[in-house]
């Protein structure tokens, strides 16, 4: 249940990252009381209205805006506004990663109350899969960094191929944690160390798939030539950032459960 | 002749001091001090009052006073002077408060330590006999079985000390230990049972009485080790240094005399430890402090402060009770009996319900 | 010219000069505008106050006599625990984000937040989680373990209501997260360029403060809410000793979180306050920069105090003495605002409206509060008194007495800017009145009765608290009826109080400097500063000033810090426009 709540979270956040558009301004002027009262996003004709998420400099004389003050639009009179959609998203992997903070310490807690640990009856965990499955993820992160760097000198071909390497790492990531899931000896209820191992593979889990649907939601706009370049590319950056995120909160979790 | 506001201040000063010694003192806001920590707890409350009771004046008095005096007058609609700050002033007013939480921390530690906050023995304490180590719980006897790993050689002093009270067969019959492994405690992550030891002059040294306090929903029992008594109601006698060893069967409680001014979680899982020295005579009321369910109010249960003889008179009392009730029921073969109907005769003199204790067991 | 006219001078380009009218429609829509989101957030948490008040009253009255005589032991419970999370999770917190949403922007000269629809998303998610929390009752079964919720009562109580009781958490804090990470950047990145971080109104401050705390800590309670949701449905045992679990480290969870929640809870009120004296005082606020940092020093020092709510819980003894050390320093901050704004009043010219008047009683009910809160670090004192009325009069005193009182404050002060409307005085008087009668009658026997032995979550009690409890009882009721003035006396404003024109206390901060209603994209130009926010009397800054010092770092004169650089393009003295 509380995962649910949390995708809903996440699902908003994720709403929320879409609708970071260019200028949601209020189409509303105080000078017609018949327009309409919400904000209407600007008309599909314009060209700069269509491809959301692509603008890093935000040019409001270039969408409909103030009715009010058509007539005195200069470049001064709307300054452009920077884009600090980057910055948001380093903010909320503050938060990010003090949930999972907030799991690491309830797990050592538990390690060091509990009279035996691993509980009685917990068998050895392998390290061969999660250890492959571990230089897969981190080497992804190294793929991903490709990905930015090659949209940073405008190869959005590059960039593409890259990121489509990356998913399929992740992919496979999950694909490993699922195999080993079905193969371990203890349940999600067996004791309290497979309790805790569940949910924290569990979440970064869920974690990892968000990222890999970023990854492939970029995919599925940068099929249109010029959505990405060296000037535009939120989106990619963005889904890189997230991914090296996942890929350190992985490198702890693997380092407390399975290491020590 | 117009007083000096300097004066003035002065004499408003003295007053505001005069009172808050004499209100600090003379509050009637706490009732009977029952133990010898209660006596040191009061008189750290005091000094708190006389502080708190002369800031109050002070920031409330101040506040009144600048709401009347510097009140708008009416056609005044000047700005006022163009004050920002005064750094000797904002120094003071810094350091003043930085000084009183100092001081009330000292003193805090100070009574703490007293009461036996920190006696290393209190979490020290389990014997380690071979008895106890026999009698270990789930963990330690599975981990030897079944797994690789090596048991943990870190004493668990939660078992060690729930083993030793489930050797008074009293205790073993309330309590549920069976069914509830004790936990370690865990400084380091911040997770211990709580305690309150011995003060630093008993340190070392094991009370003089000891008492076994188990807390379920919704009653407390007493037993009393050794003597084989089970009551619902805990007498303790005047001048004798008692232990409370405490846990709970189901969900967290907490062991509350008020006259004591002592208050510990009971948590399931672990033993909870409390140990003081009661100097006046009373009845008083042991209260369940932490919520653990509906009935959490009505969870409390008479506490009997008496002299050493009156309180010895009841320990015989209570050991001739059970006697002549044991003799009563020799004739049953118990395993007739329901847990509940088998323990009746004993308790039923003892102010214990057979439905409490079939709570005790299912 | 007076201080006022100058700002308002130098800002007529910026100046918009048609309000920003809106349909009644707009209010119930999924809008961006950060001014209908706030007035949102403020309307929907009122509503949520109203319920969980009458949620207290109907406590009050089973514990009006001692004996179980109203309603049963059960929806007791259920009573006090939907109480207490309504009023943290569904009026406080949201009221503070509502505040901040309208006011920021507005203060720091941006047309909007950072992140618009975020900002939609975040409110939107309050009233569903509202809704579910209450649905609860109808359903049968509510959660009755107390907001706190503590495991292995919370596993063994109702399924049913604690799994409502998480999710409606869960929601409400992710809530609280997105709208701190808009308050976050908004702040840091969207201020107008001459209002460097030391000419911010110190209102941005206290939400600078309180969005790094929601940040940092919600998340925790998020935590240990679902590992506490794995233990109610999936069979974990993680807080359930009988399968080795550990109900401490919940707490340790739950209080990391839900400590760092009452600063939440107070720092933007604090902020607020800070706005609203200076103005009604007619004198710059006292010590800028220390109440400034005070809010930082307290956001900071909250987030290591908080197992001073586990004093008797099971944490060693030398934790809890490092907790209440902790706890004791951060009184210092806290009374460095207190007496930096009773300073502020001193000398000054003050108008006893409304607003001030709830300013007033804030500062004078906050500190009985703050007081009982130092006596409760005490540790061998908490131990008497944890669990029992002493610890709820406390929270009550800065809860109702500060946060509430200042939640009036701001509202009555900011009600002509938002509405174009000014509230009817007389009627805000009796309003005030009556709430600082019945906050007193109810909360302070509170102290007595826990130091005497009256212990918390009771339904029934010891007769001898009878004559006390009913006191607070009458005292509950009288808080019930206050509320009334407001309710239509705010409506009635709303509709056809007097029109209240753009700045009709003559302040200085940027919000009073648009039309009210502000226009929908605030201002027209980037707005300036000619004067700093908090520069009252500066006109006569040439005359002796009693208490100013002749060489300031901090303090009084013409070389504040507050004071702008003055803009060239539009600074009132000739001398600067070069």
């Amino acid at each position: 249940m509380g995962h649910w709540a949390l995708g809903m979270g996440y699902g908003a956040l994720g709403m929320g990252h879409c609708f970071l558009l260019p200028p949601l301004r209020p189409s509303a002027s105080p000078a017609s009381p018949a327009s309409p009262a919400f904000p209407t996003p600007p008309l599909p004709h314009s060209p700069y209205t269509l491809k959301f998420m692509q603008s890093q400099i935000i040019d409001p004389a270039k969408t409909e805006l103030n009715h009010h003050h058509a007539a005195e639009v200069s470049v001064g009179h709307h300054e452009e506004h920077p884009d600090h959609r980057l910055f948001g998203l380093y903010v909320f992997l503050i938060a990010e990663g003090m949930i999972f903070m907030g799991l690491f310490g309830a797990y050592l807690a538990f390690r060091a109350t509990l009279p035996v640990w691993p509980p009685a009856g917990t068998p050895e965990l392998e390290l061969l899969l999660p250890g492959v499955n571990t230089i897969n993820l981190i080497s992804s992160s190294f793929v991903m960094h490709k990905a930015d760097t090659a949209i940073k000198k405008n190869d959005a071909r590059g960039a593409r191929i890259w990121l489509a390497i990356t998913a399929v790492m992740g992919a496979t990531f999950l694909v490993g944690q699922v195999y080993e899931y079905t193969h371990l000896e203890f349940g999600l209820t067996t004791n309290l160390f497979a309790s805790s191992f569940y949910v924290l593979t569990g979440f970064h889990g869920l974690h990892v798939t968000i990222g890999v649907l970023a990854i492939v939601a970029v995919l599925w706009r940068s099929r249109l030539p010029g959505h990405y370049s060296n000037e535009k590319h939120f989106g990619i950056e963005a889904a890189e950032i997230y991914w090296h995120f996942v890929d350190v909160i992985w490198i702890i979790l693997f380092g407390l459960l399975y290491l020590l | 002749m117009k007083i000096p506001s300097s004066i003035w201040t002065l004499l408003i000063g003295i007053v505001l001091t005069l009172a808050s010694l004499w209100y600090g003192q003379n509050h009637g806001l706490l009732p009977a001090a029952a133990t010898d920590e209660a006596v040191l707890v009061d008189g750290l409350f005091n000094t708190m009052m006389i502080v708190s009771t002369g800031i109050f004046l002070l920031v409330e008095g101040i506040l009144i006073y600048s709401a009347f005096k510097y009140r708008r007058r009416a056609g005044d609609n000047e700005d006022g002077p163009p004050v920002e700050g005064n750094v000797p002033l904002e120094i003071l007013w810094t350091a003043i408060p930085a000084i009183i939480v100092i001081g009330i921390s000292v003193y805090s530690f100070d009574v703490y330590n007293e009461i036996g906050g920190f006696d290393p023995h209190a979490i020290h304490q389990a014997p380690m006999n071979q008895e106890s180590m026999k009698m270990s719980g789930h963990g330690s006897a599975m981990a030897a079985t079944l797994s690789d790993t090596p048991p943990s050689t870190e004493p668990n002093l939660n078992q060690e000390k729930s083993d030793e009270a489930m050797q008074d067969p009293a205790t073993a019959e309330v309590r549920n230990a069976d069914q509830i492994p004790q936990l370690r405690n865990a400084p380091g992550v911040g997770s211990v049972a709580p305690t309150i030891g011995a003060s630093p002059d008993k340190a070392g040294k094991p009370a003089q009485l000891q008492v076994n306090v188990t807390g379920l929903q919704y009653a407390w029992i007493f037993t009393y080790p050794e003597t084989g008594i089970t009551t619902g109601e805990m007498h303790v006698p005047i001048g004798r240094e008692v232990e409370i060893n405490m846990t709970a069967n189901d969900v967290i409680h907490a062991f509350w005399v008020p006259e004591f001014r002592l208050k510990q979680d009971a948590i399931p899982g672990r033993q909870s430890n409390i140990r003081f020295t009661p100097k006046k005579a009373g009845d008083y009321v042991l209260i369940c402090a932490e919520l653990c369910g509906p009935y959490h109010g009505a969870m409390r249960a008479p506490v009997v402060v008496e002299p050493e003889e009156a309180f010895d008179k009841w320990v015989q009392e209570q050991l001739v009770a059970s006697k002549e009730t044991l003799n009563q029921a020799i004739a049953v073969n118990p395993a007739d009996l329901s847990p509940n109907e088998f323990l009746a005769p004993y308790t039923k003199d003892m102010g214990i319900q057979p439905e409490m204790l079939h709570q005790v067991h299912h | 010219m007076t201080q006022a006219q100058l700002q308002e001078t130098a800002n007529i380009p910026a100046l918009l000069d048609e309000p920003g009218i809106r349909k009644w429609q707009d209010f119930f829509g999924f809008q961006t505008d950060h001014k209908v989101i706030g007035i949102q957030y403020l309307v929907t948490s009122f509503i949520f106050y109203c319920i969980g008040g009458v949620m207290a009253d109907l406590v009050r009255t089973e514990l009006r006599t001692p004996e179980v005589d109203f309603v049963t032991p059960e929806v007791y419970n259920s009573l006090f625990t939907l109480h207490a999370t309504i009023m943290i999770f569904l009026w406080i917190v949201p009221t503070g984000a509502g505040f901040a949403n309208y006011l920021i922007p507005l203060m720091i000269g941006a047309k909007d937040m950072a992140f618009p629809r975020l900002n939609a998303v975040a409110f939107w998610m309050i009233p569903p989680a509202g809704v579910l929390l209450i649905a609860s009752l109808a359903v049968g079964d509510a959660p009755d373990a107390g907001w706190t919720s503590y495991p292995p009562l919370s596993l063994v109580t109702g399924q049913v209501g604690q799994g409502i009781w998480i999710m409606s958490v869960l929601l409400l804090g992710t809530s609280s997260i997105l709208g701190s990470i808009n308050f976050l950047v908004t702040l840091l990145k969207m201020r107008i360029p001459s209002m460097d971080i030391h000419k911010m109104p110190l209102f941005c401050w206290a939400m600078f403060a309180t969005s790094s705390l929601v940040l940092v800590s919600t998340p925790v309670l998020a935590a240990g809410l679902i590992l506490l949701s794995f233990d109610l449905i999936a069979g974990t045992t993680f807080f359930n000793p009988t399968g080795g679990g550990d109900p401490v480290v919940y707490q340790h969870m739950f209080w990391f979180y839900s400590h760092p929640a009452v600063y939440i809870m107070i720092l933007p009120f604090f902020g607020a306050i800070s706005e609203i004296i200076p103005i009604h005082s007619r004198k710059p606020i006292f010590g800028y920069k220390a109440i400034a940092y005070s809010s930082l020093a307290i956001s900071f020092l909250g987030l290591i105090v908080w197992a001073h709510h586990m004093f008797t819980s099971g944490i060693p003894g030398w934790l809890r003495m490092f907790f209440m050390i902790t706890t004791m320093i951060i009184a210092v901050p806290t009374g460095i605002k207190i007496f930096s704004w009773l300073a502020t009043m001193w000398g000054g010219k003050i108008q006893l409206n409304s607003a001030m008047l709830f300013a007033i009683g804030f500062v004078g009910t906050f500190v009985i509060g703050g007081i009982s809160g130092v006596m409760l670090a005490a540790v061998p004192f908490d131990i008497h008194v944890h669990d029992t009325y002493f610890v709820v009069a406390h929270l009550h005193y800065v809860l109702f007495g500060g946060s509430v009182l200042g939640i009036f404050a701001a509202i009555y002060h900011w009600f002509p800017k938002m509405t174009g409307r000014m509230i009817n005085e007389f009627w805000g008087k009796v309003h005030f009145a009556l709430t600082i009668v019945g906050l007193n009658m109810t909360f302070l026997p509170m102290h007595k009765l826990g130091l005497m032995g009256m212990n918390r979550r009771i339904a029934q009690y010891d007769p001898k608290f009878t004559t006390l409890n009913e006191i607070c009882t009458y005292g509950s009721y009288i808080l019930a009826i206050s509320t009334f003035p407001f309710i239509i006396n705010a409506i009635w404003s709303w509709l056809y109080g007097e029109k209240a024109g753009n700045n009709p206390w003559r302040a200085l901060t940027l919000e009073w400097m648009t039309t009210s209603p502000p226009a929908i994209e605030n201002f027209d130009q980037t707005p300036v500063l000619a004067t700093g926010p908090y520069d009252y009397g500066l006109e006569r800054a040439n005359e002796g000033v009693p208490l100013s010092d002749p060489n300031p770092i901090l303090s009084a004169g013409p070389n504040s810090v507050l004071r702008a650089e003055p803009d060239p393009a539009v600074a009132a003295n000739p001398e600067d426009r070069k």
